[in-house]
């Protein structure tokens, strides 16, 4: 999804994520010494605690201060000061005098940390909120095919084959220049689109577009280039969707039921199984092949009924 | 049909499945005659493999006649008998192309699953959880081979079971440990671990030409059965493996060495043991890598470290200074057994080896659950189960 990118969650992202890398190098080198500094250093098992949540924080250091993905590094993070807080709150109860306000002090300290995070995350999805109310979306996938360019192209350009590995399009019809498709959904009732090709330079690229009122205006492009070292073919697919603002929004996630950056590589992947084994792999784990929703919920691997 | 299916940590049933279907046009069903437990088998039974799913059917080491081919495969015909390779293989794709059967990239359907754990997907294996394609396993009746028109090898010359069977994972698999070794005249290679792997691998270095072979492990049966394959042992309770490698080889340590442990290594010192345990039960770490830290830090200086035992996700304490600064070379793999099914037939057939000898029980396939629990627990002096329909 593009769209202005609001760049202060990341820097809030990067704050905490030293935060954590200095909190959890402090909890695993000086465990006794951090104990003592909350209040809770009276309790046998402090320690082992305080080293647990030690490097929980370098793991939420690593992810927050490497990733572009701030998002799930924040709600890690706040997951992980919910258990911090947990144990703290615990911690108060049955102690008083200095030692209650060391423990309230830690606990306070870390409710602090975790505003700062829930603040950024929660800026995070505000804004990809807007970007998908708009978004024209971008997808790219890449492989390589072990067969020679000339063959992997024409395969390609023949799209009344892409039903065969792309497995949510029924059917491509083709007329001079010109296609129909037909794509459907397990949620929702089919949608169809007429496209034409705007560039077709044989042997290395295709370039497609959807034309008139198509529900989902979409173009792509596929480019072939010989692999290094004859190891065939790269093949490059770039699509945009266009969604249009509103009722639309993630539209063929909702269609398709899976995430439509997945589906492309998917489809790469069974185009790859085709045009080098002959058809579509499948396991009774899978046994449509390939396909993104079936690795998140496997049939057990027994033979299909 | 019936099947060992696991169904969940430490449980395995024999249970009543639909017979196995044609799903795709080169593939065969194998009524099953022997199959085998093997030690990757435990580790699934363990739950250190993610991604087991309750039901799923274990097995990838077994051998049957064709009773169905799909219309693609023309070198098979119904009553043939066959040895299937662990891995599923396509045969064209670049890694296949390249004899690297075990990486190839058309037979895992949950590639994407895996990408996540390993940053690139392996092959799929049977019986050998979703994240490795999702197959049935081969400890049952029957079962759906895959590119059979690839993968099986015939057996035409009437040998028995017995004698072949182990063409499918572990003999391959002890040879190729050895041959990464790049063993040369005077090499003398030590093996951890003196399962059924570390057994064959024994046997395989001397084939191969090396010096001496010595086999660690703590299982004064098992050693027995290493220096029958005529390994010198090691019991690591008794003696402290370093010193006695630094002895054996007069200072310089092994030129290569064979971890045929894996994941779930075992330590005498029961707080090392207990460290890893804990970290392992926690899941900051998933394998234990004692027998990989060990071998890693024996190997003599420009060495080579040849890593068969399976390992699935991250270890801690990782040597890396001993290997990066001695110059160590660390080779590994899910065995490639398509590139070793005819060489290694021809070398049982004029008798090199007869891989047999590995046997200690023989069950009927109803039976695996107890084959498994003999086998986990060393009961019996178990050191390799056969089931047998
Ligand atoms: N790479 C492959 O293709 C491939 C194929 C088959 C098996 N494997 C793996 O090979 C390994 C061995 O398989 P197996 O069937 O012989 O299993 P096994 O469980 O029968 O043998 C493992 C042996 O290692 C010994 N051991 C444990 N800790 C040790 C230590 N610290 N030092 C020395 N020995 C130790 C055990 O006592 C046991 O005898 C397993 O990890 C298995 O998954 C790999
Ligand atoms: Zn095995
Ligand atoms: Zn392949």
């Amino acid at each position: 999804m593009s769209g202005a990118h609001d760049s202060m969650p990341d820097r809030l992202a990067h704050m905490l994520g030293w935060a954590s890398l200095v909190l959890g190098a402090m909890q695993l080198a000086a465990p006794r010494a951090i104990a003592r500094i909350s209040g809770v250093d009276d309790s046998p098992a402090a320690r082992v605690v305080i080293q647990l949540a030690g490097s929980r924080q370098l793991l939420h250091a690593t992810t927050l201060l490497r990733g572009r993905k701030h998002a799930t590094g924040l709600w890690n993070r706040l997951a992980g000061d919910a258990v911090d807080v947990t144990s703290l709150t615990g911690a108060l109860v049955g102690r008083t005098g200095a030692r209650r306000r060391r423990v309230a002090a830690a606990t306070a300290g870390v409710i602090a940390l975790t505003g700062v995070g829930a603040y950024a995350a929660l800026r995070i999805r505000r804004a990809r909120g807007r970007a998908a109310d708009t978004a024209e979306s971008e997808l790219r996938a890449a492989i390589t095919v072990k067969r020679p360019r000339e063959e992997v192209y024409r395969f390609w350009h023949d799209f009344e084959n892409f039903p065969r590995f792309m497995t949510h399009v029924d059917s491509v019809r083709m007329s001079d220049g010109q296609t129909h498709w037909r794509v459907r959904g397990p949620a929702t009732k089919a949608v169809e689109w007429d496209a034409e090709i705007v560039e077709d330079r044989p042997g290395e690229l295709i370039a497609w577009r959807s034309t008139g009122g198509s529900l989902v205006p979409n173009s792509g492009i596929v480019r072939f280039t010989d692999a290094p070292g004859g190891r065939g073919t790269e093949v490059r697919v770039r699509l945009l969707y266009h969604v249009p603002a509103g009722r639309l929004g993630g539209a063929l996630a909702r269609l398709t039921g899976e995430h439509p950056e997945q589906q492309v590589r998917d489809d790469l992947r069974r185009f790859k199984q085709v045009m080098e084994t002959g058809e579509v792999v499948r396991s009774e784990g899978s046994p449509e092949g390939t396909r993104a929703l079936r690795q998140a919920f496997q049939r057990r691997a027994q033979p299909v009924a | 049909m019936k099947a060992n299916c696991w169904m969940g940590r430490n449980t395995v049933e024999v249970r009543d499945v639909p017979d196995p279907k044609i799903l795709n046009s080169r593939d065969a069903i194998v009524r099953i005659t022997s199959t085998a437990i093997c030690g990757s088998d435990l580790h699934l039974l363990d739950g250190y493999v993610l991604t087991m799913k309750k039901g799923d059917i274990l097995g990838h080491e077994f051998m049957g006649e064709v009773v169905e081919v799909g219309p693609s495969v023309s070198n098979l015909r119904v009553g043939d008998r066959v040895v299937v390779p662990f891995p599923i293989a396509c045969g064209h794709c670049n890694a296949c192309e390249h004899d690297m059967f075990s990486l190839c990239e058309n037979s895992n359907p949950n590639a994407g699953l895996a990408e996540k754990f390993m940053g690139h997907a392996p092959a799929g294996i049977f019986g050998y959880s979703h994240m490795l394609g999702g197959y049935p396993g081969g400890q049952a009746e029957y079962a759906r081979v895959p590119f059979a028109d690839i993968g099986p090898i015939k057996i035409e010359n009437g040998l028995p079971d017995e004698k072949v069977l182990f063409l499918s994972d572990i003999l391959p698999t002890g040879w190729m440990g050895a041959e990464m070794c790049d063993i040369k005249p005077g090499d003398v290679i030590a093996v951890w671990g003196a399962g059924p792997v570390g057994q064959f691998a024994v046997a395989s270095a001397y084939l191969m030409g090396a010096e001496r072979v010595i086999c660690i492990d703590r299982f004064p049966y098992r050693l027995k059965i290493a220096e029958r394959a005529g390994a010198e042992t090691i019991d690591y309770e008794d003696v402290d493996v370093q010193e006695a490698l630094l002895d054996i080889t007069a200072g310089r340590g092994p030129d290569a060495c064979i971890d045929a442990v894996g994941m779930e290594a075992h330590h005498p010192n029961p707080a090392m043991y207990a460290y890893d345990r804990t970290k392992q039960a926690t899941r900051m770490e998933t394998d234990r890598p004692y027998a990989l830290r060990e071998a890693i830090m024996a190997c003599r200086n420009g060495g080579t470290v040849s890593v068969i035992g399976v390992y699935a996700g991250f270890v801690d304490k990782f040597p890396v200074g001993s290997f990066m600064n001695r110059s160590l070379t660390l080779r590994s793999g899910q065995c490639h057994v398509q590139r070793y099914l005819k060489p290694l037939l021809r070398r049982i057939e004029n008798g090199d080896i007869d891989p047999s000898f590995v046997i200690t029980h023989r069950l009927p396939l109803r039976d695996a659950p107890r084959g498994y629990d003999m086998f986990k627990n060393k009961v019996d002096d178990c050191n390799k189960v056969v089931l047998s329909a």
